[in-house]
């Protein structure tokens, strides 16, 4: 995947007047997150990653966004979003409920585990279970699909655009306390914003991206 | 800056030892007055938001003691807030609700707040008056129920909200009775606001600056708004007029005592029928206040909860409910949105999410349904925009990567809409119980059939305007819902009301709720200036009816 924002990182800005104390101690902290597993099996786990890998897959020339260990992290401190459908088990409940049903139904369709498919079979497992297809006794009264798009999508893609790795990715400028923002207008970029390589620009986009200071 | 300073609010409560945080100083403080448990304040408030805040000031400039109290911690935004989405879901109510019915609310987030200042320390700003003629919507517009107050009063204590706000905004506004001007001018557009006055121009709609409470110049400690973008997780320079930097250090100064980290659990009345006060959860033990009056003030899920569990004998339905209404006719509003990408970068994300707005179809009358809606420019941060692209597209893998990286381009309009009160749609008691041993709220929610025909008038229009403005690659967030109301009504007849006009409950007359709950209809606009208008005039009605011996 060719970069659209070349050299940009939004951790370059960290000491500058974009972050305040209160983000710097918050990035501080979700940068250091467990490694885990602390909230799920051994098994669990291999199933997990997987999951993760192709929710949002990483390129291999950067560091990977630990997805799983954000996840594992969420469970083990119990930390609610504030409401549960009438249907689905409280969230930790949920998730190790799921994961025995996608590594049963993997076993069904493919007579293997779900980590040892390959991505084109997994995807399609998951675009089952995000169709509400797939049910069964291990997954205790859950819709699949409302598991899919309330556990599997948003802790794991929550965990993903609350990291500065896809910040960066997109472009985004990040923390903006209290400097804040002076050119609201269309087409206008803050020296402390991404710059986007147009074809033609790349060159010029990554010096920009050098300086967003 | 102290290493107490930092501490962390949830661990202990702040405000306490005579002292509460000053939410202008890094680790400051301001002297605050305490009263003891035994002693019979006046008003003993639960809630300090938009409605609970605004009160405790009020009452306590006018002389009457107040003791407020709140669940959630006492922040100082410049020591405790972050840029960043997830540490400020700090800000949210998280604990446990049931939600069920066919549209179920997706509770937890941008709905409800566990903060002193209630959900104004979060929320998006807009402030805007309700047309007119929603104060009678049964009699001149026949849908849903009256309000028993006039809307002439009302103007004059929309004005009142708006100054006391300093809100910035246009000279004149396009639509309804004439209006004196903002008292602040309205904050430059951004790009995204600006695409939202191309569409409606396309289609000879009217739009405007959208009335914000952050101010557009310096306001006594606040400075002028930075246009950092991240209001709706708290504003860590204090340029947000949230009920925490306008309400309560005023309350705190006229002599209301504040209290963070105080659950309440159970309003306490008396053989005769009255409150004598509330028992509270604050230090690891339960606690009682004595009051001459109990206000609710916990919006339209945490009140209910708190009137249906303060059940006794007396009051076996709960409390106020011989109407039956308590927790009935459960409001959110329509939150729907058309989303899209042009060449030119947006970058959305800068300045308040909301910086134009139009309210053409609260004031045409031209459609078959009830009801009106006014659409706003967005602004998401990249979860909530991810949220958006899973939920709305069910993208993920690759394609949603890949729709991530064009951020920059992206943009976007949102309604708020009325939606029409329904018995069916409630909040009732759960088996399940909290960290307290307090039943959870189970809330059950689904459009109604009107509900469901303005969604498909505003997503037509939204997205008309979307593409006359040039926007591609357009699609609908069909599924959202924002803001509470109508689960404690106010009315004047207390077999289908649950409060007065005075916010004065039918059955308890020192019992009063002071928030969105008492909305019989929620109108096509964002509540929070309404609920402060209504507790103004409130605070006014208790000055005028003690005067009289009458409280």
């Amino acid at each position: 995947m060719t970069r659209r924002f070349p050299g940009y990182d939004v951790l370059d800005k960290r000491t500058t007047l974009s972050w305040n104390a209160p983000t710097r101690r918050a990035i501080d902290r979700r940068l250091a997150v467990h490694p885990g597993p602390r909230f799920f099996s051994a098994k669990e786990w291999v199933t997990l990653r997987a999951l993760c890998a192709r929710i949002i897959p990483q390129p291999a020339d950067r560091p990977p966004v630990p997805l799983a260990a954000y996840v594992d992290e969420k469970m083990f401190l119990d930390k609610t979003d504030g409401y549960r459908f009438a249907g689905m088990l409280p969230q930790g409940a949920a998730w190790k409920a799921a994961l025995a049903a996608l590594d049963a139904a993997a076993r069904d369709y493919h007579g293997c585990r779900f980590s040892e498919l390959s991505a084109s079979d997994q995807d399609a497992l998951l675009t089952r279970m995000q169709k509400g297809d797939l049910a069964g006794p291990l997954w205790q009264g859950m819709p699949s699909d409302l598991f899919f798009s309330k556990r599997v999508l948003h802790d794991i893609t929550s965990a993903y655009y609350a990291h500065p790795t896809a910040w960066s990715e997109m472009g985004w400028a990040g923390p903006a306390s209290p400097r804040g923002f002076v050119r609201l207008d269309k087409d206008r970029r803050d020296p402390w914003e991404a710059a986007e390589a147009y074809p033609g620009e790349e060159a010029k986009a990554y010096r920009e991206n050098k300086h967003v200071v | 800056m102290s290493s107490e300073a930092v501490r962390d609010p949830f661990e202990a409560p702040r405000a306490a030892q005579g002292r509460a945080p000053d939410v202008f100083a890094p680790g400051g403080w301001v002297p605050m007055r305490e009263y003891r448990d035994d002693e019979a304040v006046d008003f003993v408030i639960v809630g300090t938001g938009a409605g609970g805040g605004t009160l405790a000031c009020r009452l306590a400039e006018k002389g009457f003691s107040v003791v407020a109290l709140d669940a959630g911690p006492f922040f100082r935004p410049l020591d405790d807030f972050a840029s960043d989405e997830t540490e400020q879901t700090k800000l949210y109510w998280t604990d446990q609700r049931i939600v069920e019915g066919n549209d179920w609310m997706t509770m937890g987030g941008k709905n409800s707040g566990k903060a002193v200042g209630g959900s104004t320390v979060h929320f998006a700003m807009v402030s805007l008056r309700f047309r007119p003629d929603w104060f009678k919507a049964r009699t001149t517009l026949g849908y849903g129920a009256d309000w028993p107050i006039d809307w002439r009063e009302m103007w004059g204590y929309y004005r009142q909200a708006e100054e006391a706000l300093s809100i910035s905004g246009p000279v004149s506004y396009p639509w309804g009775p004439k209006r004196p001007r903002y008292p602040y001018r309205a904050h430059p557009i951004n790009a995204a606001g600006m695409m939202l006055a191309k569409g409606c121009e396309a289609l000879g709609m009217a739009w405007t600056p959208t009335p914000l409470a952050t101010v557009s110049a310096p306001r006594g400690k606040s400075p002028p708004c930075v246009y950092r973008g991240f209001c709706r997780f708290g504003c860590s320079t204090n340029a947000k007029q949230s009920a925490l930097v306008v309400w309560i250090p005023r309350a705190i100064a006229a002599g209301a005592e504040i209290r963070d980290l105080a659950m309440v659990g159970r309003v306490e009345t008396n053989q005769a029928g009255l409150a004598t006060g509330v028992h509270y959860h604050r230090e690891d033990r339960w606690r009682f206040q004595r009051a001459r009056n109990v206000v609710v003030a916990g919006y339209a899920v945490e009140t209910p909860r708190l009137l249906l569990m303060s059940a006794n004998d007396l009051f076996p339905d709960g409390l106020a409910n011989s109407s039956g209404l308590v927790g009935k006719n459960l409001m959110t509003q329509p939150n729907q949105a058309v989303f899209g990408d042009v060449a030119e970068e947006i970058r959305w994300s800068k300045a308040p999410p909301s910086t134009t707005i139009t309210e053409h179809w609260n004031y045409d009358d031209r459609k078959d349904f009830h009801g009106g809606y006014c659409w706003m420019g967005q602004g998401p941060l990249p979860i909530e925009w991810a949220s958006i692209q899973t939920g709305s597209r069910g993208l993920w893998g690759d394609a949603l990567v890949r729709e991530m990286q064009n951020y920059n381009h992206a943009v976007g309009i949102k309604m708020v809409g009325e939606a029409m009160p329904d018995e069916n749609n409630r909040v009732t008691l759960a088996e399940e119980t909290d960290r307290y041993g307090l039943p959870i709220s189970h809330i059950h929610y689904s459009w109604t059939a009107n509900d469901r025909a303005l969604i498909d008038h505003a997503l037509d229009q939204m997205e008309q305007s979307m593409r006359a403005a040039g926007v591609k690659n357009l699609f609908r967030q069909e599924q959202d819902a924002n803001h509470l109301g109508g689960t404690a009504r106010m009315g004047d007849d207390p077999r289908t009301s649950v409060v007065d006009a005075d916010c004065r409950a039918w059955d308890i007359r020192n019992l009063w709720v002071c928030d969105g709950s008492v909305f019989p209809t929620v109108g096509g606009v964002n509540p929070s200036l309404t609920i402060q208008a209504i507790a103004l005039r409130t605070a006014d009605r208790i000055e005028a009816l003690a005067r009289r011996g009458e409280l």
